[in-house]
């Protein structure tokens, strides 16, 4: 690989990073053909871990980072002074293959600043990806970033191409848009957010290909006053209007070449957990929106606790549950229950009752989930009333802070 | 590495010790047939799981008699076939005697007993199933190819040491997905290779494999640039990549390096002031981004020109014809066999019809504007005929933007939808034609009309039904005309 590449790559990797978005994942199972290259598996594989914790899995690149935009959260703003680079089509075919058959990774995550025009861009991405998928015979995973200022046919003809199509939202509200990101427009990303959620759902049924992987979007957290609450309402509506895959929380960042349109201070990556852990509890455990805002205080989620424990301490009424004879709904409300714990507690108690000890080969979680259920041998009869419950089952403040 | 057999012991008779012991021994490493074998011939002998030694790392005596001496097979829940070959590859030695007490227990009586995940005896199995299911995953996930040098074909191999006997389990995989390579992966157990077809081998050593790749350094260029020094964060790095893999992953090589640098590059990210650009605001490149729509019909033209198609097939997209401006437009479903030739919509059979019914309705082609709701012809191949194609739903919806604006532009006064696609692309509903028929309300700025699709009447089997609906079709043309006057 010879040095200009090399340049490039360093320099169009590093704008990409402030997406949270890895995922290999939900692309239909596919096998290379005779004489193509690549696989997908339906999980997706995390190829590398890098010291901050992220797994490496697509080769995650810009195909420029000049940009007419000029987004003050964003690294390549068309203001900042970072260095600039720009990819030819070819090369990032190359290294998306060069790369692949080494095994270093799943397939492409591709996004690019706007240059020249919004179609201008979108053309270039949906060129990458086409050209991958005909000329070199590529099953591997494509992610495209898709422009919602472009033309809404360019977005069609992306979707052939594309595993998972995303469009960043960014921010959560229309007026930190016009604030921060004043060519964004709001109704504009909705719009295509709409367009790829119907386009998705139709082609399933006809068992076509269109973004089989689905679509997701990334919201930046701190860089306005935006409330967890507010945060997770907003993206249960992102889930339940167009059928997103995924919410990505990104904590905003340092950047190099900050803007002074930011807060001086990132905000704790503990909260950024905590918005996951809201978001899968909506995904996953049947918790709604009004159930996190619940949890939260003023409409903040808790820094040293979980958002699950959080709800269970402020209804400690519902609590102890009984193992044995709880419905599904209510176990999976019992902090350190998974879902998979509480699917192998109930295949499990149809064969006998199950004692504390049975309980703990089931769930790696029973020290958290001990003083809110009830087993065979055991009641915290004391336990759930204590005050001092959440400062025994909270987490040390430090963990995740930035040293 | 299959076959295997209870050992000849010294004098009891075949595989049993003093006291009813029997002694079996499988091969080294997954000895899955093995195990099955033998599974089979004590069940169906009813020996009991503690009368039984298993000896894993004999070596086999009699590898290929296995099969002559299998029992019958067993009949069993698929949670716990699905187990088995997931637990054979694991190194313990104890996973045989713990795998053949789950099948005794299922066959007697504890037919759920995968259920009860509770169990100790299932727990520890689950755990065994994980840990080679995780050891598979960093298989596929950590394992590097190295291009060897030379000529021809292009050449890949690999050094790997998974924890547990799970090469021949992980090889499919690499197949899969690079099918068209040449590859041998090596191992501290044995190795395999893929040319077109799979073949296990000997060990391996690390030294057989090339001790670069000209893109490692690009590689390891690009682990670093997408690393972020403030979220520095070890601990969840190594629970998901530990420090026994990075022997062999090369881009780790770099970590040391970007630890050390992480907290001052991010400290010195946040101290940073705020920088005035460097360059220039781009004033007229931004202005001028933002006009990116097409302006005229032949622009928007243009752009369906040169764009592929979005259903499989067309030689080349077929345009809307007839005047901007035009009183009354006809939407019509898609180009056929002719139309994909010639270019140009409403010149194949169905479309010489429509001329005909135009002319007798008092309506000059020349002055309508005729186009499709889809740009492209959709076919199957029937031998050497270009079988037309209805489109789905979904395609319609992937050009209703470009119909949408070519009708902004033409901007009719009335718009005759001819069958139900061009309903669909105009309303996003599927309408029954013969219900709907007549005027209607498109919910556009234009009045709309619904009649069916000329090559509805091509198709009519029985002549006096056909020159009935022919007339009927001429007829609402007449109204749509008057409805556009």
């Amino acid at each position: 690989m010879d040095e200009k590449l090399a340049r490039k790559l360093r320099i169009l990797a590093d704008a990409a990073k402030y997406d949270a978005s890895c995922a290999s994942s939900g692309a239909p199972k596919r096998k290379a053909g005779a004489d193509g290259l690549g696989s997908t598996t339906g999980a997706g594989i995390c190829h590398a871990y890098t010291p901050d914790g992220r797994c490496v899995s697509l080769l995650k690149i810009l195909l420029t980072n000049y940009c007419l935009f000029d987004c003050a959260y964003c690294v390549n703003r068309r203001s900042s002074n970072v260095a600039r680079a720009r990819f030819s089509v070819e090369e990032v075919v190359t290294l998306t293959v060069e790369f692949y058959k080494r095994n270093y990774i799943e397939g492409l995550f591709l996004s690019s600043g706007i240059i020249r025009s919004p179609d201008y861009t979108m053309e270039m991405l949906t060129r990458v990806a086409k050209k991958l998928r005909r000329d070199h015979g590529f099953r591997g995973y494509i992610h495209l970033k898709s422009i919602p200022e472009a033309s809404p046919w360019l977005i069609e003809e992306a979707g052939l191409y594309a595993d998972r199509l995303s469009i960043n939202l960014e921010l959560p509200t229309e007026a930190s848009l016009n604030r921060l990101a004043p060519e964004k427009d709001g109704a504009a990303i909705e719009g295509a957010m709409g367009q790829i959620g119907e386009r998705i759902v139709q082609a399933k049924e006809e068992r076509r290909r269109f973004s089989p992987a689905g679509q997701s979007t990334q919201v930046i957290v701190g860089a306005d006053a935006t409330t967890d609450e507010a945060m997770i309402r907003k993206s249960a509506l992102l889930y339940g209007t167009y059928g997103l895959k995924r919410v990505y929380y990104s904590a905003f960042s340092p950047i190099p070449d900050a803007s002074s349109a930011l807060p001086p201070q990132a905000p704790p990556l503990r909260r950024e957990h905590r918005l996951y852990q809201a978001d899968w509890l909506i995904r996953y455990y049947e918790f709604s929106p009004d159930d996190v805002a619940g949890a939260a205080d003023d409409g903040m989620l808790a820094l040293d606790i979980d958002p699950k424990l959080a709800w269970a301490l402020k209804n400690r009424h519902r609590f102890p549950v009984d193992v044995n004879r709880a419905d599904r709904e209510m176990l999976l409300r019992v902090p350190g229950l998974g879902a998979r714990a509480v699917d192998a507690i109930i295949k499990a108690r149809r064969h006998g009752r199950l004692r504390l000890d049975d309980v703990a080969r089931l769930t790696s979680g029973l020290k958290r989930a001990r003083p809110f259920l009830i087993a065979e041998d055991f009641r915290p009869t004391t336990l759930t009333d204590r005050l001092d419950l959440r400062v025994k089952l909270a987490e040390p403040a430090e963990q995740l802070s930035l040293f | 590495m299959r076959g295997s057999l209870e050992n000849p012991p010294p004098a009891e008779g075949r595989g049993h010790l003093g006291g009813g012991i029997h002694v079996v021994g499988l091969a080294p490493g997954a000895d899955l047939a093995g195990f099955r074998a033998a599974a089979r011939r004590l069940i169906a002998a009813d020996v009991a799981p503690e009368n039984i030694v298993w000896q894993t790392e004999a070596p086999s005596l009699f590898g290929a008699d296995s099969a002559a001496a299998d029992g019958p097979p067993l009949r069993l829940p698929r949670a716990v076939t699905e187990l088995i070959p997931m637990v054979v590859p694991h190194r313990d030695p104890e996973r045989y005697g713990l795998l053949y007490a789950l099948l005794w227990r299922v066959v007697h009586g504890e037919r759920a007993l995968m259920e009860v995940a509770s169990d100790p005896l299932v727990h520890r199995l689950h755990r065994m199933r994980k840990a080679i299911a995780r050891d598979l995953h960093k298989m596929h996930a950590f394992l590097r190819f190295r291009r060897v040098p030379g000529e021809g074909r292009e050449r890949f191999a690999a050094w790997f040491e998974p924890d547990h006997h799970i090469l021949e389990a992980a090889a499919p995989f690499f197949v899969d997905r690079f099918r068209a390579l040449t590859w041998s992966i090596l191992t501290p157990e044995g190795s395999a290779h893929w040319d077109g077809t799979l073949r296990y081998g000997p060990p391996g050593r690390r030294e057989d494999v090339p001790d670069g790749d000209g893109f490692e350094a690009g590689w390891r260029d690009y682990y670093e640039s997408t690393f972020n020094p403030a979220r520095l964060n070890l601990d969840a790095m190594r629970a998901e990549m530990p420090r026994k893999y990075w022997r062999n992953m090369p881009e780790t090589a770099a970590i040391p390096a970007l630890v050390r640098a992480a907290s001052a590059r991010a400290q010195a990210m946040i101290e940073k002031e705020p920088t005035m650009p460097a360059k220039r605001d781009p004033v007229r490149a931004v202005a001028k981004m933002s006009q990116d729509e097409p302006e005229t019909l032949d622009a928007l033209n243009a752009i369906i020109a040169r764009s592929e198609p979005l259903v499989p097939g067309a030689t080349q997209a077929v345009l809307g014809e007839g005047p901007v401006g035009a009183r009354i437009a006809f939407v019509g479903e898609q180009p056929g066999d002719q139309e994909d030739r010639q270019g140009r919509p409403f010149v194949g059979p169905a479309g010489q019809l429509l001329s005909r019914a135009l002319e007798e309705a008092g309506i000059d082609r020349r002055e309508a504007y005729l186009t499709n709701a889809v740009k492209h012809f959709k076919f199957t191949l029937r031998g050497k005929r270009r079988i037309h194609e209805k489109p789905t739903a979904g395609e319609v919806s992937h050009y209703r933007w470009w119909l949408d604006r070519e009708l902004d532009f033409v901007a009719p006064k009335l718009v005759v939808a001819l069958g139900a696609t061009a309903v669909l692309a105009l309303t996003g509903k599927q309408i029954p034609i013969t219900r709907a028929r007549g005027p209607a309300d498109f919910g556009r700025p234009f009045e709309g009309f619904i009649t069916v699709h000329p090559s509805y009447l091509l198709r009519l089997p029985d002549e006096a039904a056909k020159a009935a609906a022919y007339q009927a079709f001429v007829e609402d043309l007449r109204r749509a005309q008057a409805l556009a006057a």
